[in-house]
This record gives C-alpha cells, sequence and structure tokens, in this order.
C-alpha cells in the first residue's frame, strides 16, 4: 500500500510540473463550455430581415410592427420591388425577406385570406428553418388576433408545448455533450499519454525490473486521474448552473455517481489505448482521432441518432459518450431517477468491464 | 552461481541478437561484458533482468530462474539501464525517494550502501533530475538502483558519455560496492574500462569471443606486439599498411601497435623499410599487449 501512494504521488508531481498539460486539463473545459454556450448557438436573436410591401396598408403596417417590436427581428430595410431580392441576398446584410402582396387588407376582408411569401437564406438552413418557424407563429398569432370575435365552426388549433427545454435554449444539448466530451477526453487521453510517456523515457523498463505489480502500475497511473476529472466534471457542473441557468431536475448524487462511472469508462478507454500504442504521439492521436471524431459525431451530441443511417445507428451504440448523454439528458433535464437510467448504466458498466479485462490481458510484464 | 547463463540464444524477426551465449559469475564478482555497439549486450542485460524471453537457453540470477520465478528476481536486483531513465521532472530527493518506495524500503535504511555515491548529488538534491549533468546523472541513477540492496546489479554501459573524471570515479565506486557483497554485471565499450574488472567476457555479433581475467586475456594474445613511433604519424600508418610482411596495424594512442607476419621479425628490417619512405625519428619497441588488441585479434 505504502508502495502505491508513493506512486500516485508521484504521478501528482508530473501533473502539476507539466503546465502544457494542466492547462489542457483545467482549461479546456472552461474554454470550451463557454464557447458552445456563448457562441455557438441555435437560437435566433435580433436577426435582419427586409420587408417588401406591396400593400403599404393597415394590416401589413401592424404585422410589420408586430415583427419588428418581437426580440427575434429588427427590420433592416425596405425595399420596393421584387428584382431587389436577390440583390439584398447576396449583399447578405439580411436573413430573410418578407414578400406582402399587393391589396392584402382588402382581399384579407373580402376573400378571407391573403398572402405573404417568406424568402430565407438557406446558406445555413437550420437558422432559415428557425427564421421561418418564429414568423409563421408570429403570423398565425395575429390571425388569432383579428378572428377574436369571429366564431368559426371547425377549426384545429395545434397547441405546441417543448417539454424539458420550453425556450428551445441550446445550451442545454450542449451541456451534456461538452461535458461528455471533456471528461472523455481528460482521462482517455491524459491516461494514456501518461502511461506511453513512461515507455518512451525508458522509465517503464525501471518500473517492470520492480516488484510492483501491473494492476499497480495501472491503478496508479489512473487514480489521480479519476480525482481530476471529478473536479472538472464539477467545475462543469458549477459552470452550467450559474452561467447558464442550467437546471438539475433530478439528484445531483446520482449524476455525480452517473459521471464518475462514466470517467472510470474513459480511463479503462485510455489504458486501452496506452497497451497498443508505444509513443505518446501515437496515444494522443488515437485518442484524438479515435475518440473525440465519434464522441461529436455519433453520439448525438449534435446529430439526432434517430436521423441518421442505419449502419450508423448501430455503430452509434458502441459509443460510450452516447449512453452517458442519454442519462445526464435524463437527469438534469428530465429530473428522471435510477429507475430510468439503469439500463444505460449497465451498457456503460459492462463496456468499462470488457476495456479492464481486454487491457489487463493486453498489458505486457515484458518488453515484448 | 550469482548469475549463471546457458546457451542462450534470442532473435528478433531474422536478425539474430545473440547466439549460444554461456558464462557464469560468481557471488560478489565484477563482471564486465566488452563489445562494441551492436554486439548485444542490452538485449543480454534485458533477457537477464526478464524483460525479454529467449528463443532458447536457461539461466538463474541468484538462483531463481529468468522465466518461472521472475517476480523473485525482480525483487532481487538493480537494474540500471543504458539510456538514463529516471524521472525528468522530478528532483533528484524524490526521484531517490521514489525508487526506496516502490522497492518497499526507505532512504534512512539503506543510507550507508549509496552514501559515498550520493554525497556527491546531494548538495544538488532539489534540482530536477533532467537538468543534471551527464556524471551526476549516471550518479544518481546508481543511486536508485541500489536503494533497495540488491544482490545483484546490472549496469548497461553506465560510463557512455560521461567524462573522464566522473568515470574514473564510477568504477571506484563500484569496486567499493563489490566489497559490500553485491555481485555486478556491468557492460561497456571502453576497453580501457575492462582491466578493471575480476573477469571479462568479449562479445561481438551476438558471440563470446572469450572469457577470462583481464591479465588473463591478453596473454592469449598469439603475436608479439611492437609500439611503433614516428614524427609523421599519418604517413606511419599509412607505410605500414601497405609493408608487405604486415600482420596488423592499429593506431594507439601515440603509438602505432604493429605485428610481423613472419616469425623470425627483426624489427632494424622495418626500421630499414620506414626510413625509405622518409620517416623520422622512428623507434620501435616490444610492448604489452592490450585488451584492445586481444579484441581486435578475436574480432577478425
Amino acid at each position: 500500500m505504502k508502495r502505491f501512494i508513493g506512486f500516485i504521488k508521484k504521478e501528482f508531481y508530473h501533473i502539476f510540473r507539466d503546465k502544457r498539460s494542466l492547462f489542457i486539463l483545467f482549461g479546456m473545459p472552461i474554454a470550451q463550455i463557454m464557447l458552445f454556450g456563448f457562441a455557438i448557438t441555435n437560437e435566433i436573436n435580433n436577426v435582419d430581415i427586409a420587408i417588401l410591401n406591396n400593400s403599404k396598408d393597415a394590416t401589413t403596417e401592424e404585422i410589420i410592427n408586430k415583427l419588428n417590436s418581437s426580440s427575434y427581428f429588427s427590420i433592416k430595410e425596405f425595399i420596393q420591388n421584387e428584382n431587389e431580392i436577390e440583390a439584398i441576398f447576396k449583399k447578405g446584410h439580411v436573413k430573410a425577406v418578407l414578400n406582402f402582396e399587393a391589396d392584402f387588407s382588402k382581399k384579407l376582408s373580402t376573400k378571407n385570406n391573403a398572402n405573404v411569401q417568406i424568402i430565407t437564406d438557406a446558406t445555413d438552413p437550420n437558422t432559415a428553418n428557425t427564421i421561418s418557424n418564429y414568423v409563421s407563429a408570429i403570423l398565425q398569432n395575429y390571425t388569432q388576433t383579428i378572428n377574436k370575435n369571429v366564431t368559426i365552426t371547425y377549426q384545429i388549433i395545434p397547441k405546441t408545448r417543448m417539454v424539458y427545454n420550453q425556450e428551445l435554449k441550446s445550451v442545454f444539448m450542449f451541456v451534456p455533450g461538452v461535458m461528455t466530451i471533456i471528461l472523455m477526453l481528460v482521462s482517455a487521453m491524459m491516461t494514456s499519454i501518461s502511461i506511453t510517456r513512461e515507455k518512451e523515457l525508458g522509465t517503464m523498463e525501471i518500473l517492470l525490473v520492480s516488484p510492483l505489480k501491473p494492476f499497480q502500475v495501472i491503478v496508479g497511473k489512473v487514480v489521480p486521474y479519476i480525482f481530476l476529472s471529478i473536479v472538472n466534471a464539477i467545475i462543469i457542473i458549477i459552470l452550467s448552473i450559474f452561467v447558464f441557468n442550467m437546471p438539475v431536475q433530478g439528484s445531483l448524487f446520482l449524476l455525480g455517481i452517473e459521471s464518475i462511472l462514466f470517467i472510470i469508462t474513459s480511463l479503462s478507454l485510455g489504458i486501452l489505448i496506452s497497451t497498443v500504442s508505444v509513443t505518446q504521439q501515437t496515444a494522443m492521436m488515437i485518442s484524438l482521432m479515435g475518440l473525440m471524431l465519434p464522441v461529436i459525431l455519433l453520439s448525438g451530441f449534435i446529430f439526432p441518432i434517430t436521423s441518421m443511417p442505419l449502419p450508423l445507428q448501430i455503430i452509434s451504440n458502441i459509443i460510450p459518450a452516447k449512453w452517458f448523454i442519454i442519462i445526464v439528458k435524463g437527469i438534469m433535464l428530465k429530473g428522471v431517477g435510477f429507475t430510468f437510467i439503469w439500463k444505460e448504466t449497465l451498457i456503460l458498466v459492462g463496456m468499462t468491464l470488457f476495456f479492464i479485462v481486454l487491457s489487463t490481458k493486453k498489458y505486457k510484464i515484458r518488453l515484448e | 552461481m550469482s548469475i549463471s547463463v546457458q546457451n542462450i540464444s534470442k532473435s528478433f524477426k531474422n536478425k539474430t541478437a545473440l547466439s549460444d551465449i554461456s558464462f557464469e559469475v560468481k557471488e560478489g564478482e565484477l563482471f564486465g561484458l566488452i563489445g562494441p555497439d551492436g554486439a548485444g549486450k542490452t538485449t543480454l542485460f534485458r533477457i537477464l533482468t526478464t524483460l525479454l524471453i529467449p528463443n532458447k537457453g536457461e539461466a538463474t540470477i541468484a538462483n531463481f530462474d529468468i522465466i518461472k520465478d521472475y517476480k523473485s528476481i525482480r525483487n532481487n536486483v538493480g537494474y540500471m539501464p543504458g539510456r538514463f531513465s529516471l524521472y525528468q521532472d522530478l528532483t533528484v530527493e524524490e526521484n531517490l525517494e521514489f525508487f526506496a518506495t516502490i522497492f518497499g524500503t526507505t532512504i534512512e535504511e539503506n543510507y550507508d550502501l549509496i552514501k559515498d555515491i550520493y554525497v556527491q548529488i546531494e548538495p544538488f538534491k532539489k534540482r530536477r533530475a533532467g537538468k543534471l549533468s551527464g556524471g551526476m546523472k549516471q550518479k544518481l541513477a546508481l543511486s536508485c538502483a541500489l536503494i533497495h540492496k540488491p544482490k545483484v546489479l546490472f549496469l548497461d554501459e553506465p560510463t557512455t558519455g560521461v567524462d573522464p573524471v566522473s568515470r574514473k570515479e564510477f568504477w571506484e565506486m563500484l569496486k567499493r560496492l563489490q566489497t559490500k557483497g553485491i555481485t555486478i554485471l556491468v557492460s561497456t565499450p571502453y576497453m580501457d574500462e575492462a582491466a578493471l574488472c575480476d573477469r571479462i567476457a568479449l562479445i561481438q555479433d551476438g558471440k563470446i569471443l572469450e572469457i577470462d581475467t583481464p591479465r588473463e586475456i591478453v596473454k592469449h594474445y598469439p603475436k608479439t606486439i611492437y609500439n611503433v613511433k614516428a614524427a609523421n604519424m599519418y604517413l606511419l600508418i599509412e607505410s605500414l599498411n601497405i609493408y608487405k610482411h604486415k600482420y596488423s596495424v592499429y593506431p594507439f594512442g601515440e603509438f602505432v601497435h604493429y605485428t610481423d607476419s613472419r616469425t623470425n621479425f627483426n624489427p632494424e628490417d622495418l626500421k630499414l623499410y620506414l626510413k625509405t619512405k622518409n620517416l623520422k625519428n622512428i623507434s620501435i619497441e616490444i610492448t604489452q599487449a592490450t585488451i584492445e588488441d586481444t579484441f581486435m585479434e578475436l574480432a577478425k
């Protein structure tokens, strides 16, 4: 036991004396969460639009005012004819153009319907989609107000409610994802690098020719990173609660336990990587390419898994991050208890055991 | 026997690193493996320290089999690899403390064993190991390899890249350690260090050429060696090399070691020949064969 503690002490010296890895350890989580929280967003805010008003009457003015007074849009320009639409999009100043047909009010009162065209700049499809939804919503709202006194015999009114994220804040989606990426990277990459560093510097040779048992070396390598990753997880959760007002509907304790489980999964993956790579560089490449990309692309963090082609959907099942994201979203947003996430938890436990058994089998007690 | 090696062979892919190596080292003996780079010394060390498994042959260290009892061997030997393999970002003291701890001992417990060596680097104990000079690094590495009082000490080229003064000190330390009953197997490419060992094995291309005490090994040299000297060294070597009766010509410090192929060689003949080559201040004297001469002869 004393040997083991001596080993862990040594690991902490390594970590705290290597300014670069220390920066990665603690700088990256904060930078990433801030970046995803503030800079990368799907919400729209003060989007510039242009109006082509062919009728210029009371109704169109009222609609335009409504748009302008909402915080989503600001009207940048009024254009006079349809030829200008293309030009204004090419300049890139506005994201959408509203085209009211001529005699808008008159048609509305006589024929009971009038047309307005929404043209959006779909170079950014997500934003275009959101803009058109928002404009439709505002128009629909207006229609309802003018129909207040009229009873329509048959009408189906869909009332949409977005549960668990009423305001569709994208930070709610990013926080679980970023937390997963960071825990995965820090745990897997840092352990695999620190084990391969011993190989590269030749110190592994001395460690092998010592009474330290292989599992002591490995566990000794892993323990410091468990602590550091827990600190990271706490930083991320605190940031998301206090900076981004992210709710934690479920039990914070359960979230903590599940995070530790995922940290251990990632660490065991890191050990596995270190058993197959000889240099720090390969360990880093495998961790970055082999872990970061699948985590971002296939875990459901950014792209919904259900809309992927079937082969990718199947592959996504072997990515631990997918299951952890389900767990985190469940606990933080839906407030579910263990009974709802036991299956995902069990999968993570299974994966961890698999990685540990495989790496103990692959760990070499000699040099070749 | 402290170390016993029998018919060890090892090859990597299709390259043979060691072939049929056998030797024995007595307890408390300082045994040297002498040979050039690539002779297979490091491979042999790795096999004996249980890091590699030989393709053929058997070996025991302190009566433990290198394959079956590898765990016991790892408890009882000290190993200093050829490359500096300590933690560069840890201080001198932290390194020593770490190795003491993983071997389940403390610095205090075995301080007397490393005292002579450690006092020399103690003034720098707060310095990071990576910032030490070559000689000090080796002293620290030796201290770390000794801290658990091993029965057998393996030193793979401990003096490569170390200045002559530190090299001399290092060997004095090994002599002192020997008096404490520690068996030492040391490898070196420097022939002058070979003379300091109790017994040496000359090794080349994975084969042992000869095993004996340094004094006996030079006696095996079959010919009489002459120290030849002249004012123009370059011309001297060139002239000797084209001399039709020469057997071997090796520059050796300020002299050239020369042997003749004839049995009835008269140095005066050579002197006359050299004079015809316009060489001045020629002197030719009989000298003792060195280990280097022997090695060159055996390696032919």
